[in-house]
């Protein structure tokens, strides 16, 4: 089949849904790709560089509609004026679109791209599983958003991030708060912390303290026991009125001692909670900064503008929605390896076809028409991101070796001395001399073996292989007799124990000479 | 000479045996200690030779003359992967020596024994021949499996505890008939028959034994061995023999203890066999959603490599078998050179025998110092950002810890898992030999590097430049 990747429309948008590397490793999986001319130019990928992937570049994109089986995009379709492009109409029966779809916000375009007879996989909607972790947009795209949030807060901030002391007075570190602390939030923790800042995070869901320690971020507990903000699918869930109210009061006290805030407060399918009023902005600190990765729904901030910078209050506060798209290169890259990885389990032959295979549930999550026929929304996902405690009696300690117990160790010596006191009660002098040395070297041998390093076991059995070998001295006692039936036995062992006496010690120091520092 | 300076001459040579084990406690002076153990060979052959041999000189010394030549070509020849063959073969021989220096001990009527000192004498001669037979056997069959001339899986008799059983009560009951019979001037069919009985049991001892046991039985070998030497002792009323297969015999039993706790299973257990096969009781991933595994590519593995800057290599077998420990010291060296921390991480059961994987090592120059063992290394993992598994299965699982009911629950691992990244080298996805499925490689953290180990660790060779 042939995959199509148009030139994103979308004002703004300079991402491009493939990179020339991953078109390498389409075409490994039996797809022949085409290109529209200059697709991935605002993203620093050339046509040279598609080409020299054996990528071929369609003129125009009603070209590219008309040759490709499949199209990959990165914004979901839409009609643009200007350049009279409607990539609805684009669309013929029988292919496959890829792409963000945003299936809760958009039910026209769901119902026009139905009606186009195509099937559709929504990015956005593939659900969150480990399993689909190596295909999750939605993760890449946040981690680029948290990344640039910092990057932009540093451009609109007067200083340095990074605390130092200098002959030139004492500079203080930036103290930035994160606000959310999922894949975006943890992702500004780690750039601002980098940078040199202290930060501080936020999240309702108790469960994500250790991620952000993890990243050397300090994480802001409230004092409520019983309530857990975990919601389906890893998101976090509408709070209490009293929770709400003491998370408000926490932000207040903050927002006087911050340098910086970064809101990525958002739950599924609703506005964007309202955390920063206008009156903790008017408290802060003139110059600060805050940058709303939830400007697209509504903002987290009372003063976020969508898709601007604007002042208040001596407080700059950025209201990107593109901060992806920002980074270009980055975010194809990371976008184009996610579809790859969709592909991939979508052609389970390796030839080429795709096969929407429902029973499969990430490709069930992902695909909100089939044939023409809306499948949205999908059932939910069975497993959330953090798993639920497993259940505690589930996890027993494997056995290890008790202690023997006092009594069954008196026993052994018990019974060892009797036996002993019998042996020494019937065996002779001569015997019981032999036996005490034979004792005694066992405990001499014992207490030489438990010194040698691990690392020298194989030398020490080819070393105590060797010496065993002593017993050529019972051959050499023997090697005198009259009887040639006793020699030959003799001769025999005495030949076979050279072997191992010869063998032995040579291989022995072979080995050790190898043993250098 | 008199029989006085020959038995100084067996102290030196005992006092310079335990010198010889006592010098392998650090590699330093572990050379030195060899040195030890050769002279005090040489001193009680000598001695033996000049103050007690008086006849047939000419038997003797093309004996040790041939023999030399063998054992001095074997030497040489061997591959230090194929080190545990060699060591399985040369316990045979050992077997084989106290099996005929018994039978011609017993064949020879000089001695006059009377009474007690006859039935113990016959005893010692019994039970020196048992046990020699008995590691005769194993070791040949040992032999066999690790240099994969029969197969690895082990060979389960329908009743072969019975058999086990009416064995060893057979060997008990010639033992009496023996004893019995000896006094009277006879004893030579059941002495020939327990023998016989011997060297069953030991093949179809070590027939039960897995793969993945392996190190437990060669060590146990070499523990039989030394014991054939002290029964030889009692037998000649030699002391020298006594010293020497009391001290083998307790350095192969604690081995064998490393080994079996190494791998959390008792001694008995893996002398009773079947380790692997035990039916249906497969343990699948930890709870359904086993998830997937992340495959990458060479360039990638090199690309995780240089970006780290704590790496840990866990060789197992695998490494063994693909030949692939020298490209692993050029990586090494590589990385180190670019100030990134190599280090070894070994498990005691890595391999067919123990100490197996720094043998390997050594041999390809990776220095000891960066060679640790699980229990010095195994808390440093979560700093850890690279582990390197090349070739090892078993003894990286975590549902060793993880799964109760997994078949390998408590045995010790090397926690890589705790690491930042973990790249796996493996063939295929394919259980180890404890047919126990890996839940490792379904982790998030860890990759997938499939291939023959030293074509992949080429190709990330060549990438680091």
């Amino acid at each position: 089949m042939r995959i199509g990747v148009p030139k994103e429309i979308h004002e703004g948008e300079k991402r491009v849904a493939t990179t020339p590397e991953v078109a390498g490793l389409l075409k490994k999986l039996g797809f022949e790709i085409t290109i529209e001319a200059g697709a991935g130019a605002a993203a620093k990928f050339p046509d040279e560089s598609y080409r020299e992937f054996g990528v071929e570049i369609a003129k125009d994109v009603q070209t590219l509609y008309r040759d490709s089986d499949i199209i990959l995009k990165i914004r979901p379709p839409e009609s643009h004026s200007e350049m009279a492009i409607d990539e609805i109409e684009l669309f013929r029966e029988g292919q496959t679109l890829i792409s963000f779809i945003q299936a809760g916000q958009n039910p026209d375009l769901l119902k026009n791209l139905a009606q186009k007879k195509i099937s559709v996989l929504a990015m956005d909607s593939i659900p969150r599983i480990s399993r689909a972790q190596k295909m999750d947009a939605l993760s890449s795209m946040a981690n680029i958003a948290g990344y640039r949030a910092i990057v932009e807060a540093a451009q609109h901030f007067g200083r340095f991030f990074t605390g130092q002391i200098t002959a030139a007075g004492k500079i203080p570190p930036a103290k930035v708060l994160v606000i959310g602390a999922g894949v975006a939030g943890l992702s500004a923790i780690g750039a601002a912390k980098s940078m040199g800042a202290i930060v501080r995070a936020f999240d309702t869901r108790p469960e994500v303290k250790e991620q952000v320690e993890s990243m050397n971020g300090e994480f802001l507990m409230l004092d409520f026991a019983d309530e857990d903000g975990s919601g389906e699918g890893g998101y976090a869930k509408t709070m209490s009125a009293e929770f709400i109210k003491a998370e408000m009061d926490l932000f207040a006290l903050q927002a006087k001692a911050v340098d910086i805030i970064i809101t990525t407060a958002l739950i599924p399918g609703r506005p964007a909670p309202e955390l920063i009023t206008e009156a903790m902005v008017e408290t802060m600190k003139e110059g600060s900064v805050i940058v709303d990765l939830a400007a697209e729904m509504g903002g987290n901030c009372k003063l976020t503008e969508a898709d601007k910078v604007v002042v208040k209050h001596g407080v700059t506060i950025i209201g990107y929605t593109d901060l992806p798209s920002r980074l270009a290169t980055q975010s194809s890259q990371l976008y184009a390896t996610n579809l790859c990885h969709l592909l991939t389990d979508l052609t389970p032959e390796k030839n080429g076809l795709i096969d929407i295979n429902m029973e499969d549930e990430i490709i069930r999550g992902a695909t909100v028409i089939k044939k023409g026929e809306i499948t949205w929304p999908p059932p939910p996902p069975k497993l959330s991101a953090a798993p639920k405690q497993q259940p505690a009696a589930a996890i027993k300690k494997p056995k290890i070796d008790k202690k023997q117990s006092p009594l069954s160790l008196i026993l052994t010596f018990v019974i060892g001395g009797i036996a002993l006191v019998g042996l020494g009660s019937v065996a002779p002098p001569q015997f019981m001399s032999h036996f005490t040395v034979f004792v005694l070297s066992c405990f001499v041998g014992y207490m030489v073996v438990w010194n040698v390093k691990a690392s020298l076991h194989t030398p020490l059995m080819s070393v105590t292989n060797a010496i065993s070998s002593i017993i050529i001295i019972g051959a050499l006692l023997q090697i005198s007799s009259e009887s040639s039936l006793i020699r030959f036995f003799a001769g025999i062992a005495i030949l076979i124990t050279s072997i191992n006496i010869f063998g032995g010690f040579a291989v022995t120091h072979r080995m050790l000479a190898m043993f250098r520092k | 000479m008199s029989q006085g300076i020959v038995t100084v001459a067996y102290i030196g040579a005992t006092i310079m045996f335990i010198l010889a084990l006592g010098g392998l406690s650090q590699p330093e002076t572990s050379r030195r200690g060899n040195f030890f153990g050769m002279f005090g060979m040489l001193m009680a052959l000598v001695a033996t030779i000049i103050g007690i041999v008086s006849d047939n000189y000419f038997i003797l010394f093309s004996g040790v003359l041939i023999g030399g030549a063998i054992g001095l070509t074997l030497a040489q020849k061997v591959k230090m992967t194929q080190m545990p063959e060699l060591v399985a073969i040369l316990h045979s021989l050992v077997g084989l020596a106290a099996v005929l220096v018994g039978f011609a001990n017993f064949m020879d009527h000089n001695n006059a024994l009377i009474g007690v000192d006859k039935t113990i004498h016959d005893i010692e001669t019994y039970l020196g021949i048992l046990i020699g037979a008995l590691t005769f056997s194993g070791s040949i069959i040992a032999f066999l499996k690790l240099s994969a001339k029969i197969g690895g899986k082990p060979v389960l008799l329908p009743a072969r505890h019975w058999f086990n059983l009416a064995l060893l009560v057979g060997a008990i009951w010639l033992g009496a008939k023996f004893v019995s019979q000896s006094a009277l001037g006879g004893g030579t069919l059941p002495l020939v028959l327990m023998t016989i009985i011997a060297l069953v049991f030991g093949v179809h001892m070590v027939m039960a034994i897995g793969g993945a046991d392996m190190p437990v039985v060669v060590s146990m070998l070499n523990s039989y061995s030394g014991w054939a030497a002290a029964a030889t002792g009692f037998m000649l009323n030699n002391d020298l023999l006594i010293v020497v297969g009391a001290l083998v015999g307790s350095s192969g039993a604690i081995l064998s203890y490393i080994m079996c706790r190494a791998m959390n299973r008792k001694f008995i257990a893996v002398i009773a066999g079947g380790f692997g096969t035990s039916g249906g009781s497969t343990v699948a991933g930890p709870e359904g959603d086993a998830g997937d595994i992340i495959a990458i590519e060479s360039a990638e593995a090199a690309e995780l490599l240089l970006d780290a800057k704590e790496v840990m290599i866990i060789p197992g077998y695998g490494m063994a078998v693909a030949q692939a420990q020298h490209i692993v010291h050029e990586i090494t060296r590589k990385l180190r050179d670019k100030n990134i921390n190599v280090r070894f991480g070994i498990h005691p059961v890595a391999g067919r025998m123990p100490g197996h994987m720094n043998v390997l090592l050594a041999e390809a120059k990776v220095p000891y110092d960066i060679v640790f063992e699980l229990d010095e290394i195994n808390d440093d993992f979560p700093n850890i950002d690279v582990s390197v598994v090349i070739g090892a299965n078993d003894i990286v699982n975590p549902a060793a810890q993880e799964v109760p009911d997994s078949p390998i629950a408590g045995m010790p691992v090397l926690e890589c898992w705790k690491g930042k990244t973990t790249i796996v080298l493996k063939r295929s996805m394919a259980t180890g030999y404890a047919g126990v499925a890996n839940p490792l490689f379904y982790k998030e953290k860890t990759r997938m590097l499939f291939g023959d180990a030293k074509e992949s660790l080429d190709a990330v060779l060549k990438s680091l430049d």
